[in-house]
């Protein structure tokens, strides 16, 4: 949590250097923010490729463990795209896509605004954000009304990390292994999922 | 897409040759998070040049809201049908 609210600082002093200071003096181009993602998914592969405790848990857990990231995805674009006709502004695809960052904020946004331009790319970075406030807020309500693997498909991406304390406290610590294991492969398929919807 | 592929291939074989280096990758984490605040700090940037994005924070900000909310409720309701069918009993002999 606290990780979190150092990166919401980051960009928010980010928006209010770029609203007050002449372009002129900074040349932040399309280019360092494009090097800067390739360097974070390389990272991102180091982690992976170091701790390959994923596949145990398959082998330990076996195949239904599948069915928790399984769940995630058909569920979020599902509820992402029944609440898409709401909006004049927002295609479907573009809400499947938003959706599919799974809470995974800074990865998501920064790829749909590459793509689809910075409007929509604020609307998947404050949602993904929300997606992360309304797990760690709502988890005990989760587990109460939709049983103990709700907290886990609500923190999405972020129930490896960010929401995995509060995620172990309300469904307790023998479904620690499964969040780690769904989060980690939710946040792998996000850049894939992202891309293919736009 | 395939730049994607690309380097997450390219770094899990890097951390799959260092993975018994501890003290390399004790950086990782640390490293991670310094590029996930550059790139956030780039694109607050970028969104605070653009007016479009300031002007209409609050609708955008409610559009946001309504997206995870259901997103939330979708991924609790399938994982409620997951649970009750291979979840239900499962006790403390998992670790």
């Amino acid at each position: 949590m606290k990780s979190s609210i150092i990166i919401v600082i980051f960009f928010v002093l980010g928006i209010f250097l770029g609203y007050f200071i002449d372009e002129s003096v900074f040349i932040f181009n399309d280019n360092l923010s494009t090097y800067a993602l390739h360097f974070l998914l390389f990272l991102i592969g180091i982690s992976i490729g170091a701790d390959l405790k994923v596949f145990k848990i398959i082998k330990k857990l076996h195949y239904k463990i599948l069915f928790v990231p399984l769940a995630v995805i058909v569920g979020t674009l599902l509820g992402v795209a029944a609440v898409s006709i709401l909006f004049e502004d927002i295609t479907l695809n573009e809400c499947l896509a938003i959706g599919s960052g799974f809470g995974y904020y800074s990865l998501s946004s920064i790829y749909i605004s590459k793509i689809s331009g910075e409007v929509l790319g604020v609307v998947a970075l404050l949602s993904n954000i929300i997606r992360e406030v309304i797990t760690l807020i709502a988890a005990p309500l989760l587990v109460r009304y939709f049983g103990k693997l709700a907290p886990i498909a609500s923190g999405g991406a972020t129930s490896m990390d960010t929401t995995l304390p509060i995620i172990t406290r309300y469904s307790g610590k023998e479904f620690a292994v499964i969040s780690v294991f769904s989060g980690t492969v939710l946040t792998i398929i996000v850049p894939f999922m992202v891309t293919m919807f736009l | 897409m395939n730049t994607v592929l690309l380097f997450l291939i390219l770094g899990s074989l890097v951390g799959y040759i260092i993975r018994e280096k501890k003290s390399l990758l004790k950086h990782l984490d640390k490293l991670t998070f310094w590029s996930v605040l550059a790139l956030l700090f780039l694109l607050g940037f970028s969104v605070g040049r653009n007016p479009t994005i300031i002007q209409n924070i609050h609708k955008l900000g409610f559009q946001a809201l309504i997206l995870s909310v259901a997103a939330v409720i979708g991924s609790a309701i399938f994982s409620f049908i997951v649970y009750k069918l291979f979840f239900k009993d499962i006790k403390a002999d998992e670790k």
